[in-house]
């Protein structure tokens, strides 16, 4: 595919907008004609842009098993996020992707026991990893979703997390939050030390996606309880125009977000420069 | 420069200042570069000579707020500025110790090369001459020919400091300072657009000149804030080349002590000089001679008010200067 | 090879002017730029350096990508017509010549860059052999030869007569079309740009440069250089400008904005540069916060990554324009002497 197909975007249309929590909407896009705009594998991104308000990447937090739209769960916190949480089902966007590499869901992953863990707005690019392992159950193992925020409110895709997830046959959801609530009788603690209280066995694989400091702790946590650095995955953010490896602003040291990446292994980032 | 060599060493020895913001010698006999040097570093490649052009007052933003005493050496030309950053509050004079350096004006090696001098090994100063030594063969100039733009029309002395150290008397260069703006004064308006949109058409939008300006003191540019709905990197159009001049040339009006570093730094060689010029002549038309920097207390005409303060349109509309 | 006289180079200029663009190096208000040729345009084929490079032909500092219309909640958008008009660029020197190399990896790989690919296609280069280099050149230290610059059509400018030597396919073509302002040149004239050559050669040894040493940008030290304690040294002088960015004919970052024109939006791109604050701040922060690790990424990008990812190839080219330009006298020779060598040697 040239380069003329992706920087210039395809129009969809937002069918539906749902509030997650106080700051983070979940947009459901279609091509204007139905269906998806294009296929994507877990994990992968796309550039989302208002025309004179600006041009995003946002990871496609719908599952690729999903035939009829795509979603992304944006939380609202600069321009073009603050923009898009103003828009109206029926809203034209530009969008273009898909984008950088996906979780190895059909390789490495291929019959593991996985341990998905997300903290805050950090769940939207783990959710497609979920729904899709969900959707292909017999290709994998135990799947632990272990999930924290601040409030309960800040929970996304939490009626998902409950009333699907949990229904489903060896998967287990683990939900915290950060400080006690009044009505709230889940865990309470950070995401980090309930972790190291879920006690995880250390043939698991772990995918995790969340704040800095979340993935340090959580990280050192899983190291201690014996899980080694290739068994643990995350997904970056950085800067980005271009989102094809060109622009030069994504990068960690010789490799580039957009196009090594999001999805790394931390043995891989182990050999990279910390600028992230 | 020894005399200089001396000063910094019995300041360190005796403890007065920690570290000193000079120049330090780099690949050629011509290139300085702004360098920090500490007591415990010494003074190894320190310089200062006829190439020492950079005004170091504004790195004093940054290097006031560390820890300790740093010794800093200014030109004539830079204690106005030194002086403007203390009124605009930017540096924390109690970690600062000022040592004015006596200035014969820089050389400018852009204009040797324009001169048809390139390949420069070397430069060797001789009183008022230079011999410029290159692969292609020697040459010799007048170093008042091929003086910086900035020290030309330099009629500064300098301003006080905890110390001086004074130098052998100069005749400064006597070039008006306003002689190029009233030349532009005198076309006609579209001579003078020709002219300006000839020299921004140049302009790459590399914001030297702002990054060096130390009028350009904030912390974040409206240019740079992606927030301010006229951040731009390139000129999308005629129309940005020039605004982005002339609303930085407003912005620092009052304010620029005409050091010159805007022009000098430039790569594109734009005289950015002259629309701050062009200010500064107005102001002192308009409001009485002014010079920035020339005390740390006294506020710019600009940012003060008096009854008597001239009206500036109707001052135009009757006529009058 | 051809030749044709400086006193009737005019002819050259419009005998290709009749069927394409001609760029050139063109002085206006006291500086050379690549500029298209105009019938008054004051052309300086002897000027050594541009203060920007040739890279605008392939790269311009800003073009435009497309165009939205936006109304309500609907957008359209209008793409490139991919139209151009074919161009020929004239006066490019070995770095700058090389320098399209190091950008075509980039670009022409995979996605390939079809803006940049389009004018690659449609431009046809007219390189030029260096005959007075300066002091700032160190284009032999990355194996260039400054007086066999590699372009469609090579160019020799001595005592006042221009040699023309067409290359490629693209390059013959061109000289059939406009043959008939050129003179044949005999042996003798092919004895006179083999002198030229010899004498820049010469010259090119006694650079003040010529021996600048990159052995230990060698690809397996990428951490090491990374967390050498000598950026702090190095970059505390630094503005945080972009000049050095703009002069450099190999730096290739860019931005891309939308700008609204009152008509519509225009989406365009534009050369950004890595020693910029903002350049990779983010709504939630920024991961190169400090100056020190802005001018770290430019380096370690043009000596370490770029390398890394291209079989060895350095992103510098030598042409020193930022040794002449930065207001501080901070550039890549400098780091290049400082982080080349380690403590213990």
């Amino acid at each position: 595919m040239s380069n003329a197909e992706m920087l210039i975007p395809q129009v969809g249309i937002v069918t539906d907008i749902r509030q997650d929590t106080p700051d983070v909407k979940t947009f459901r896009v279609n091509a204007l004609e139905g269906g998806k705009l294009f296929e994507h594998m877990p994990g992968q991104c796309a550039m989302v842009s208002i025309p004179g308000v600006g041009e995003g990447m946002f990871s496609i937090t719908s599952s690729p098993t999903n035939r009829e739209f795509m979603e992304f769960s944006i939380k609202k916190c600069g321009c073009l996020t603050t923009f898009l949480h103003q828009i109206e089902v029926g809203q034209k966007v530009c969008v273009r992707g898909p984008l950088g590499k996906h979780f190895p869901v059909e390789s490495e992953f291929k019959g593991k026991d996985l341990v998905i863990i997300g903290g805050g707005i950090g769940i939207a690019p783990v959710r497609s990893v979920i729904n899709y392992c969900i959707d292909n159950r017999e290709d994998y193992g135990t799947i632990d979703v272990v999930y924290g925020a601040r409030t309960s409110k800040d929970l996304v895709d939490y009626r998902e997390m409950i009333e699907e997830w949990s229904n489903v046959p060896g998967v287990n959801v683990h939900i915290t939050i950060d400080i006690e609530e009044e009505g709230w009788d889940g865990h309470v603690g950070f995401v980090p030390n309930y972790v190291k209280e879920l006690n995880f066995s250390t043939d698991k694989t772990v995918v995790m996606c969340g704040p800095p400091i979340m993935i340090k702790f959580t990280l050192a946590g899983l190291l201690e309880l014996g899980f080694d650095k290739t068994q643990v995955y995350t997904t970056m953010e950085l800067r980005m125009k271009c989102g094809i490896g060109k622009c030069g602003r994504c990068n960690i040291g010789d490799k580039y977000v957009c196009v090594d990446g999001p999805v790394f292994r931390f043995d891989e980032l182990d050999e990279l420069p910390d600028e992230y | 420069m020894q005399r200089i060599v001396d000063k910094i060493n019995e300041l360190f020895a005796n403890g007065t200042v920690d570290r000193v913001l000079g120049w330090k010698v780099g690949e050629f006999s011509y290139d300085r570069t702004p360098y920090v040097f500490t007591k415990e570093g010494g003074l190894d490649g320190f310089a200062y000579d006829s190439f020492c052009a950079n005004n170091l007052s504004k790195y004093l933003i940054a290097e006031s707020r560390k820890e300790g005493k740093v010794l800093v050496l200014l030109k004539p030309c830079d204690t106005y500025s030194y002086n403007q950053l203390v009124a605009e509050n930017r540096i924390k004079t109690e970690n600062v110790y000022t040592v004015s350096i006596p200035c014969k004006g820089k050389v400018d090696v852009e204009k040797l090369k324009a001169m048809g001098m390139t390949g420069i090994t070397d430069i060797v100063e001789n009183g008022e001459e230079l011999t410029v030594t290159t692969l292609y063969g020697d040459e010799k100039v007048n170093r008042c020919d091929v003086l910086c733009e900035k020290c030309l029309a330099c009629q500064k002395t300098a301003k006080e400091c905890d110390e001086a150290i004074e130098g052998e008397a100069y005749e400064k260069p006597h070039k008006d300072r306003f002689a190029t703006v009233e030349e532009l004064e005198a076309m006609s308006p579209e001579e003078r657009f020709a002219f300006w949109r000839k020299e921004l058409s140049k302009c790459i939008r590399c914001n030297a000149c702002r990054n060096v300006c130390p009028a350009c003191s904030y912390i974040k540019c409206v240019f740079d804030n992606d927030n301010s709905g006229i951040a731009s990197k390139a000129n999308t159009d005629e129309f940005q080349e020039n605004m982005f001049h002339i609303i930085r040339a407003f912005h620092v009006a009052g304010r620029c002590t005409d050091c010159g570093e805007c022009s000098r730094v430039c790569p594109q060689g734009i005289p950015l000089h002259l629309l701050n010029r062009k200010f500064i002549k107005e102001i002192n038309e308009l409001y009485g001679e002014y010079q920035a920097g020339d005390n740390t207390e006294s506020r710019g005409p600009l940012t003060s008010f008096t009854k008597e303060d001239c009206e500036p349109s109707i001052v135009y509309e009757k006529g009058g200067k | 090879m051809l030749k044709i006289s400086m006193e009737n180079i005019d002819k050259l200029y419009a005998a290709i002017k009749e069927s394409r663009d001609l760029f050139l190096p063109i002085e206006s208000a006291g500086q050379v730029q690549f500029a298209e040729y105009t019938d008054d345009a004051v052309v300086r084929l002897d000027v050594l350096k541009t203060v920007k490079s040739a890279k605008d032909a392939f790269f311009p500092q800003s073009e435009d990508l497309m165009e939205f219309k936006v109304c309500g909640k609907e957008i359209d958008v209008i793409p490139p017509s991919g139209d151009m008009k074919e161009f020929v660029i004239m006066g490019v020197k070995a770095c700058d010549a090389k320098s399209f190399e190091i950008l075509d990896r980039v670009y022409l790989k995979e996605p390939i860059d079809s803006y940049y690919a389009l004018r690659r296609e449609k431009g046809l280069v007219v390189v030029q052999a260096c005959g007075r280099p300066e002091e700032s050149c160190f284009c032999n230290v990355f194996g260039i030869d400054a007086t066999a610059p590699v372009g469609d059509v090579v160019t020799y400018l001595v005592d006042g007569t221009l040699y023309w030597d067409a290359q490629t396919e693209k390059g013959k073509e061109l000289t059939e079309k406009i043959a008939s302002v050129f003179d044949n040149a005999d042996a003798n004239d092919d004895a006179k740009v083999e002198a030229s050559k010899a004498e820049t050669k010469a010259i090119m040894e006694k650079l003040p440069f010529a021996n600048l040493d990159l052995s230990r940008f060698n690809g397996e030290n990428m951490m090491e250089i990374f967390k050498d304690e000598r950026w702090n040294e190095l970059y505390k002088a630094c503005l945080g400008c972009g000049t050095c960015t703009f002069v450099c004919p190999t730096c290739q970052c860019y931005d891309i904005k939308d700008y609204d024109t009152g008509h519509g939006i225009k989406r365009f791109r534009c050369w950004d540069s890595c020693m910029y604050s903002d350049f990779t701040m983010m709504a939630h922060g920024n991961n190169r916060n400090s100056q020190m690790e802005r001018f770290r990424q430019r380096f370690m990008h043009k000596l370490v990554y770029y390398p890394s990812n291209n079989e060895g190839i350095y992103s510098c080219v030598g042409c020193g324009r930022c040794v002449n330009k930065c207001p501080i006298s901070m550039n890549i020779v400098k780091v290049i002497k400082t982080m080349g060598v380690t403590d213990n040697e």
